[in-house]
């Protein structure tokens, strides 16, 4: 149970604003989540700079990031502790680098990688957290949010959103899945693994096996509105694009807001109330069962 | 926006004090006429007014604006949140913008008038409020309306007026589908005419003969394994 | 005639006569079997434990005179006027309807006498019961049936209902013998009729969204009445905590054992976890959030006797809520209905047809000549009797344990029967100092 927000410019004017934006909405769903909080920026180049894969990691106990510099010291990277987060970025592939961090660190868990691509993820007050990852310095074209109240599974870095699971994607969730152990179980099968016991770990992972199968993402996620049981308002977000889904009875909110410059989705309306341009905005709910989704 | 009357008070949820002190206002009113400015999206904005007083929100209210109104008139200048007028007893609100989730939900009497649209279940559960939406209603609007009257001018959703009791529906435009025991009833000389008094008092203009009226089947009445499928 | 069984024959544990009757209740009417009352089936419960009372390494206190106190304050972590009762046992939820307004009144009578509270139900608060009730908490349910801002102001502290250990996540019920003119009113429905509770509040889903709604009964109320949130026992744990993280003064757990006045028998019987079970998982969602004792605990489902309030409160809860107890308190099942009781199919001790609405003693009904049968000043006296012999009875354990307060009883007062208890309440099967799942 949780507040999500998310903003996708259409302006590039607005690209360096990104994170000021994002963290006023941030503010407006903290109420929704004080547990932790999570977030994704896309296209920040002074966080993964062209030509870079980045990794976002939280190390595992006794470990810190001077140490993954050193183990990864040939491919020249660029290590930046925020909080319970090191993003590692590196002028090599994606898969090289998250290979790389793997066999480094084998302990340590992925929470993100891409061309373009940067997520932090921790427990504490989200405003706080907010502060540890600079959001408010952030630039870039995309990014999201998310604030937590835990439901079943415990208040860890690695039970906040976003869950990114495969490359440059994010998928944050509000509401509950009643049926996520047995398709993780059927997941499990195919061979995915999990880094969580969260329930929104499940739909993140159906997501990127889908779309590795070649769907793109309103396949992929009318996929998952036949798939999941349950209570949820997605807010999926790809190398390209953005998406917003809701469960068929749709009873956790979402509000999308529209104009010119931009595109922004959050839990309710007090998150948006800030974004310039606000009053002449399309304001609209996403109905039942229904993919919204915008490209760049 | 509009010209402010002397007499009016003015709260700027921006400032300190926020929805907290403009409620315990409200429930002990020292003026007539009041205007919020800066709702921003808070929630509970004039929730449990108990007095004769008029509140203008000059902006996109949240959650559960006018809840429990008893007697207060409401104009939300913008969007309302989840429950607008929540289980409103009398008086009148009136959104006019959008309306989220559950407006009017469990409301007892009064008007609500939504002159934008109203999302999902709008009404459920109404128990003798009226309710004109200008626009359309999202899916299980009216779920399990118990009494008093919903006018759609625009289309209704999935599931209209599922598991209804004895709610009185009017819709001008498409219904998506009609939910279980909601069945299309005739339109009498007595509906035109309380429906004509419904449009004057929400200030639309529309012909009530171009509504068709919905209520109750009464099937699920008395519970029986063959509606096994409808519980 | 000799007994079957003294003619040799053979009952099925399988398919007992009571399973029997179920299938050809079934294949005769299509219709599943609603009844009231709680869960029949034995659960582990408070009989599998014991207290240790004090010997040598621990001190008794004397009976009768050194202080032993029983008084509790409920919901002081955000209200304004938290409730100060006298004993931690009070009434749990019961609605006009489904029982009648002497019932009621005779309820907040017994209530009000010893100093306790009292709890509307799902069709809205009377002027019988607010009029006689000292203390009154008012039930915000998702039907909303009679919900009433007035209403809300009169009462004492506010109980968001989200379930019943009858039937968690299932919605409420009052069949049409039941709605009379007058329940009809309140609800807003045509009498008669079958009348079906929503499962799940109209305007609000999960914890986030509840917080906002509690943000907005507490604005109605100007932040003055205690917030209770009620669940039925299942996630226990789960549900405690996001309970506090939506603001919850108080939580209520209702295990398996609490009673209903019209449920499918399905639901009585085979969903939710017995109250035993669900104490320590409330109890510990508590103390990791550094809020036991902060946030009150009120169990019920099963209570009893003054040894079940100990034990209940032992296990960490602040009080205890009585609802199927205190029927039988005020006559329910009495052997002077016996021949009643024979003759609409059912006999005294086992009556559970509470949703027919033909209850000889008078109270699940609204039968205005059934109903008349309870006086609601003798009914309350003898509710006040049995809350006190349940608050002496709990006080005598509390100083046998060495207790000024029976708050101070903890689990290590408690050793178990069985492995079963022993698993569920978290405290060493009797004579070792085994937990089994917490020691080796």
């Amino acid at each position: 149970m949780c507040g999500i927000v998310g903003l996708h410019l259409r302006d590039p004017e607005l690209y360096p604003q990104l994170g000021q934006l994002l963290e006023s909405m941030l503010c407006g769903v903290v109420e929704r989540g004080p547990d932790s909080a999570g977030v994704a920026v896309y296209g920040d180049t002074r966080r993964v700079p062209d030509g870079h894969a980045a990794v976002s990691v939280l190390l595992p106990a006794g470990t810190t990031p001077e140490a993954l510099k050193d183990a990864l010291a040939g491919l020249a990277p660029v290590v930046t502790p925020a909080g319970d987060t090191t993003l590692v970025a590196a002028p090599t592939g994606v898969d090289a680098l998250v290979a790389a961090v793997r066999t480094a660190f084998p302990a340590a868990t992925v929470i993100g990688s891409g061309r373009d691509l940067a997520v932090y993820k921790g427990t504490g007050h989200p405003r706080a957290l907010a502060e540890t990852y600079d959001l408010a310095g952030a630039r870039g074209w995309q990014g999201l949010a998310h604030t937590r109240m835990a439901t079943e599974s415990a208040v860890t870095p690695e039970g906040c959103h976003p869950f990114s699971v495969g490359p440059d994607q994010c998928l944050v969730h509000n509401g509950s899945f009643s049926n996520h152990a047995t398709i993780r179980r059927d997941l499990v099968r195919e061979g995915v693994t999990f880094d969580s016991a969260n329930d929104s770990e499940v739909g993140a992972r159906f997501v990127a096996s889908r779309l590795a199968q070649g769907e793109d993402l309103e396949k992929a996620l009318l996929a998952l509105r036949e798939t999941f049981d349950g209570f949820y308002t997605l807010l999926v977000t790809s190398a390209d694009g953005f998406a917003v889904v809701r469960d068929p009875i749709a009873c956790k909110p979402a509000v999308i807001a529209e104009t010119d410059a931009w595109v922004a989705m959050a839990s309710e309306f007090r998150a948006l109330a800030s974004l310039p341009g606000i009053d002449a905005a399309r304001l609209y709910e996403p109905e039942p069962g229904k993919v919204y989704a915008w490209t760049r | 926006m509009d010209a402010v009357a002397p007499e009016t008070v003015t709260f700027d949820l921006a400032e300190t004090g926020g929805v907290r002190a403009l409620n315990a206002e409200l429930h002990r009113p020292s003026a007539k006429s009041y205007a919020v400015e800066n709702p921003a999206g808070a929630h509970a904005i004039a929730a449990g007014i108990d007095a004769d007083i008029a509140v203008e929100v000059r902006g996109h209210a949240g959650y559960y604006c006018a809840g429990m109104n008893d007697g207060g008139t409401v104009t939300v200048h913008g969007n309302a949140g989840t429950g607008v007028a929540e289980n409103m007893m009398s008086g009148s609100v009136r959104v006019r913008g959008d309306a989220s989730q559950s407006a009017g939900a469990t409301a007892h009497g009064g008007l609500l008038v939504v002159e934008g649209s109203a999302s999902m279940r709008c009404g459920i559960s109404m128990k003798g409020v009226d309710i004109v939406v200008g626009g359309s209603v999202g899916s299980m609007s009216a779920f399990m309306a118990q009494a008093g009257r919903l006018v759609i001018c625009g289309d209704a959703g999935d599931g209209l007026g599922d598991s209804i009791y004895e709610a009185r529906l009017y819709v001008r435009g498409r219904v998506g589908s009609l939910g279980a025991d909601c069945v299309e009833k005739e339109m009498r000389d007595e509906h035109r005419t309380e429906l004509a008094e419904l449009l004057a008092e929400a200030g639309l203009h529309h012909d009530p003969a171009e509504f068709r009226r919905y209520g109750s089947g009464r099937s699920l009445y008395h519970f029986t394994s063959e509606h096994s499928a409808s519980y | 005639m000799t007994s079957p069984a003294a003619r040799g024959l053979r009952e099925s544990a399988t398919f007992d006569r009571a399973t029997i009757a179920g299938i050809q209740h079934a294949a005769r009417t299509g219709v599943y079997d609603i009844r009231g009352w709680g869960a029949k089936r034995a659960v582990p419960h408070f009989d599998d434990l014991l207290f240790l009372g004090a010997s040598m390494s621990r001190y008794p206190l004397e009976g009768y005179r050194e202080r032993c106190d029983t008084d509790v304050v409920l919901g002081d972590r955000h209200a304004r006027f938290p409730l100060h009762l006298q004993t931690p046992v009070t009434i749990a939820g019961m609605s006009f309807g489904a029982l009648s307004a002497q019932a009621k009144e005779a309820l907040g009578r017994g209530a009000s006498e010893v100093g306790t509270s009292t709890t509307t139900g799902d069709g809205g608060m009377t002027d019988e019961e607010r009029g006689q009730s000292k203390h009154l908490v008012y039930q915000y349910l998702p039907s909303r049936y009679g919900m009433n801002p007035a209403h809300l102001r009169a009462a004492d502290a506010i109980e968001v209902v989200l379930g019943q250990g009858a039937k968690p996540g299932g919605g409420g019920m009052l069949l049409g013998q039941k709605i009379s003119d007058r329940v009809a009113e309140m609800r807003t429905l045509p009498p008669g009729i079958d009348q079906r509770s929503a499962c799940r509040h109209p305007d609000w889903t999960g914890p986030d969204d509840l917080a906002i709604k509690i943000g907005e009964l507490r604005e109605i109320t100007d932040w003055e009445k205690p917030v209770y949130v009620k669940v039925g026992a299942t996630r226990t744990y789960y549900d405690v905590k996001l309970a506090v993280a939506a603001g919850a003064d108080v939580v209520v757990v209702d295990g398996m054992q609490g009673g209903t006045a019209a449920t499918q028998e399905v639901f009585i019987e085979h969903v939710g976890i017995p109250t035993l079970a669900a104490i320590p998982q409330a109890v510990q969602a508590l103390q990791e959030l550094g809020l036991h004792r902060k946030v009150q605990l009120i169990v019920s489902g099963g209570i009893r006797t003054g040894a079940d309030v100990a034990k209940a409160m032992a296990l960490g809860a602040d009080a205890v809520a009585i609802g199927t107890a205190a029927l039988v308190a005020l006559g329910d099942n009495d052997p002077q209905y016996a021949a009643e009781y024979e003759a609409i199919g059912s006999a005294a001790g086992y009556y559970d047809d509470f949703q027919d609405g033909r209850d000889p003693a008078g109270i699940t009904t609204q039968d205005p000549e059934l109903a008349a049968r309870l006086d609601p000043v003798e009914g309350g006296r003898r509710l006040a009797n049995y809350l006190r012999v349940l608050t002496m009875e709990a006080q005598t354990i509390a100083r046998a344990c060495g207790k000024a307060h029976v708050l101070h009883l903890e689990p290590e007062d408690l050793v178990a029967l069985t492995i079963e208890a022993a698993a569920m309440a978290r405290v060493p099967l009797a004579g070792t100092s085994w937990i089994p799942g917490v020691t080796r």
